[in-house]
C-alpha cells in the first residue's frame, strides 16, 4: 500500500497539529493548496492600503475604495482597488524575468528581458483610467454574479513604461494580426498549474494605441506586487481586465484571443438588450470594449451636514472610456432641475477629469447631490441602473451623495 | 577465566554496534520524518524579505457568534459545514456571502465551477449545498434604484 497515502496522511495530520483541529475532507484537497489558518495576512499592511479600504474577497484578493477616498487627482497606490481571478505571484525574479511574443501572427517569435525592454524602447508617461468592469455590479437587480463592487473600482494613476506598439513593431507582426492576449504569473486558485486565471487581451487597434503601455512604474516607483510588479499592460479606458499584471508573455492572434475569461460570458454583454433575469446564450454575448461615460463625487463624503446659508463645495472626477467628457452636471432636486459644473480638460487622453460645483441649497432639509456626465458623442449617465446583464457589467448609473441642511 | 574475558568482549562488542546501528537509524529516521513534513526543508532556508506579513490570528474553527460561522462569515444553518467544506477550498467564503441566487443560478455556479475550475463532484452534498444557499442568501429586490442607507451624518466644517 500506499506509501504516497501514508506521507500525505501524515503531512495532513502535520498540518492538523498546527491549525490545532482536524482538517475535515483534507484528503481532497487540492494539492499546493495551502489552508487559509497558515495564510492569514493582514491585507492593509500586505497591500499598504489605506484602513478604509473594502474587502470584497480574501481569496482571491479583491478590495474596493470608497467614493471619497478618490478624492485625490492622481490615485495613490493606498487607495487603488485591487482585483485579483488568481493568487498574487511569490518570489519574482526581475533579472531574469522575459516578456515572449509568440502567436500565428508575429513573424518570428521572440524573447526580452525586462532591461532589454527598458533600455531599447522609449519610455512614456501616461495618467491613465482602470475601471473593473464589474464595478457597479451591486446594484443590478436580481443580483449578478460575482464581487459585489459598488463605487471603488476605479483608479487613475500615471503609468510609466514602453509603448507596445513600439515593442510589436520590433517584433514584426503579419497583415493578419487581430488581436493580443497576455499570459501571466499568477496561479489558478485551484492549484492547477495548468489553469492560467486570466488571459485576456485587446483588438490591434487598442494594442497600437500610442497610450496602452507595458508599464514598469505607476506614480513614479515600481508598481507595487498586487498591482503587476515587475510589468504591467495598461490599456486605459478599457475593462481593467485587458490590463493584465505579472505579463510574461504576449500572444499576437489570427483572430478573437480565447484564453481564460475571454469566452463564455466574461466581460461580456448581451449583444442585443435583455429584460431583467434573462438567460443570455454564449454566442449572444458581445465582448466589452471601451468603458462608459461615468463619474463620483469624491468630496464631500456623503453624510455631510452644512448650516443653512451656506454653500457645499463638491468634486470629484468622470470620464469616459475611449471618449472625453464635455459636460457635467448636478441636481439637488433628483433630476427634476440640472446645474452645470466646472469640468476640466484632461491631463492626457484617457485621464479621468476633474469637476467642481459650488451649490446653494433654498431650505432646511435631507438633500441627494446627483452629478451626471455626459461625454463627447453625447452619452450621458443615467439615474437609474442601466440594461441589466447576465454578469452585472456597465452600471454607470449616476452617482449621489447624502447632504442635510440645518 | 579467558573464556569468560573473552565472551563478555564479544558482547561489548555487539552491543556497541548495535548501538551505532540504533543511533544511525534513529537519526535517518528523524532525518526522513523531517523531510515528509518539511519537504522545502524552510527550517534550513535564510528568511528572504518577503511582501506577507503573517498575522498570527487564534480563532476557534467552529466558533459561532450571532448565529455566524466566525471563521467564514457563513451564516449558521443546515449545511453549513458542507458549504464550508467544499465551497472555501479554493475561494473565500465572502464569494459566497456577498452573492444572492436563487435555486437554478447557484446550480449554475456549480456545474460552471465543475466545468471550468476543478470543482469535485458534490455527490449528495450538492444537494444540501443548494438548500442551505438559496435559503440563507436568496435574491433581495431592490429595484431599479435602492434608496441611501447607512449614511454616517457628520458636521462638515469649511
Amino acid at each position: 500500500m500506499k506509501r504516497r497515502s501514508f506521507i500525505k496522511k501524515a503531512t495532513l495530520t502535520s498540518i492538523t497539529v498546527l491549525v490545532g483541529t482536524d482538517i475535515v475532507f483534507g484528503e481532497m484537497m487540492p494539492s499546493g493548496y495551502t489552508p487559509l489558518a497558515l495564510q492569514d495576512p493582514d491585507p492593509f499592511k500586505m497591500f499598504s492600503k489605506d484602513k478604509e479600504m473594502i474587502v470584497l474577497n480574501d481569496r482571491p484578493w479583491n478590495m474596493e475604495a470608497q467614493a471619497h477616498l478618490l478624492d485625490e487627482k492622481i490615485t495613490s497606490n493606498k487607495y487603488m482597488f485591487i482585483r485579483n481571478n488568481g493568487k498574487v505571484p511569490e518570489n519574482i525574479d526581475v533579472k531574469n524575468w522575459t516578456i515572449t511574443f509568440d502567436g500565428e501572427s508575429v513573424k518570428q517569435s521572440k524573447t526580452y528581458t525586462l532591461q532589454e525592454l527598458k533600455s531599447k524602447f522609449k519610455q512614456y508617461t501616461y495618467q491613465l483610467t482602470i475601471e473593473c468592469g464589474g464595478n457597479g455590479r451591486a446594484e443590478f437587480d436580481p443580483p449578478a454574479k460575482g464581487n459585489q463592487w459598488t463605487v471603488g473600482a476605479v483608479a487613475c494613476a500615471n503609468w510609466t513604461g514602453v509603448r507596445l506598439k513600439d515593442v510589436l513593431q520590433d517584433v514584426g507582426i503579419k497583415g493578419d494580426a487581430v488581436y493580443i492576449g497576455y499570459h501571466a504569473a499568477d496561479g489558478h486558485l485551484s492549484g492547477d498549474a495548468k489553469k492560467e486565471p486570466i488571459s485576456r487581451g485587446v483588438p490591434m487597434a487598442k494594442a497600437l494605441q500610442e497610450e496602452t503601455l507595458l508599464a514598469f512604474q505607476m506614480n513614479n516607483e515600481d508598481i507595487p506586487l498586487v498591482h503587476g510588479y515587475p510589468v504591467r499592460l495598461v490599456s486605459g479606458g478599457w475593462p481593467a481586465s485587458t490590463s493584465g499584471k505579472w505579463i510574461n508573455r504576449i500572444s499576437v492572434r489570427n483572430k478573437v484571443h480565447d484564453g481564460e475569461k475571454m469566452t463564455g460570458s466574461s466581460y461580456k454583454m448581451p449583444c442585443e438588450p435583455v429584460a431583467p433575469g434573462d438567460k443570455v446564450k454564449d454566442e449572444d454575448m458581445c465582448i466589452i470594449e471601451s468603458m462608459p461615460v461615468k463619474s463620483l463625487i469624491t468630496y464631500p463624503k456623503s453624510g455631510a451636514m452644512i448650516d443653512r446659508g451656506k454653500k457645499l463645495d463638491i468634486r470629484g472626477h468622470a470620464w469616459a472610456g475611449e471618449l472625453e467628457v464635455t459636460k457635467m452636471e448636478y441636481s439637488i432636486d433628483y433630476g427634476s432641475t440640472w446645474h452645470m459644473a466646472k469640468i476640466e480638460a484632461p491631463s492626457n487622453r484617457l485621464a479621468w477629469q476633474h469637476f467642481s460645483a459650488s451649490i446653494s441649497f433654498p431650505k432646511k432639509g435631507y438633500y441627494e447631490v446627483w452629478a451626471r456626465a455626459t461625454d463627447s458623442q453625447g452619452m450621458s449617465q443615467p439615474m437609474l441602473i442601466p440594461g441589466w446583464n447576465p454578469k452585472g457589467y456597465l452600471n454607470n448609473a449616476c452617482h449621489r451623495i447624502a447632504v442635510k441642511v440645518k | 577465566m579467558n573464556e569468560q574475558e573473552k565472551f563478555r568482549k564479544t558482547v561489548k562488542e555487539v552491543h556497541r554496534i548495535l548501538m551505532i546501528v540504533l543511533v544511525f537509524v534513529g537519526v535517518i529516521t528523524s532525518l526522513m520524518v523531517y523531510i515528509v513534513v518539511d519537504p522545502g526543508l524552510s527550517l534550513f532556508k535564510s528568511k528572504e524579505k518577503s511582501d506577507y506579513a503573517v498575522v498570527e490570528e487564534v480563532v476557534d474553527e467552529d466558533l459561532i457568534v450571532d448565529g455566524i460561522h466566525v471563521r467564514t462569515g457563513l451564516i449558521e444553518a443546515e449545511g453549513l459545514m458542507e458549504v464550508v467544506n467544499n465551497c472555501t477550498n479554493c475561494h473565500s467564503a465572502k464569494l459566497v456571502t456577498q452573492n444572492r441566487m436563487n435555486k437554478e443560478r447557484w446550480e449554475a455556479t456549480i456545474d460552471w465551477m465543475q466545468a471550468t475550475q476543478n470543482l469535485w463532484d458534490l455527490g449528495r452534498n450538492e444537494e444540501i449545498i443548494i438548500n442551505y444557499l438559496v435559503t440563507n442568501y436568496p435574491p433581495v429586490k431592490v429595484g431599479r434604484r435602492a434608496t441611501l442607507t447607512g449614511i454616517e451624518w457628520y458636521e462638515l466644517k469649511k
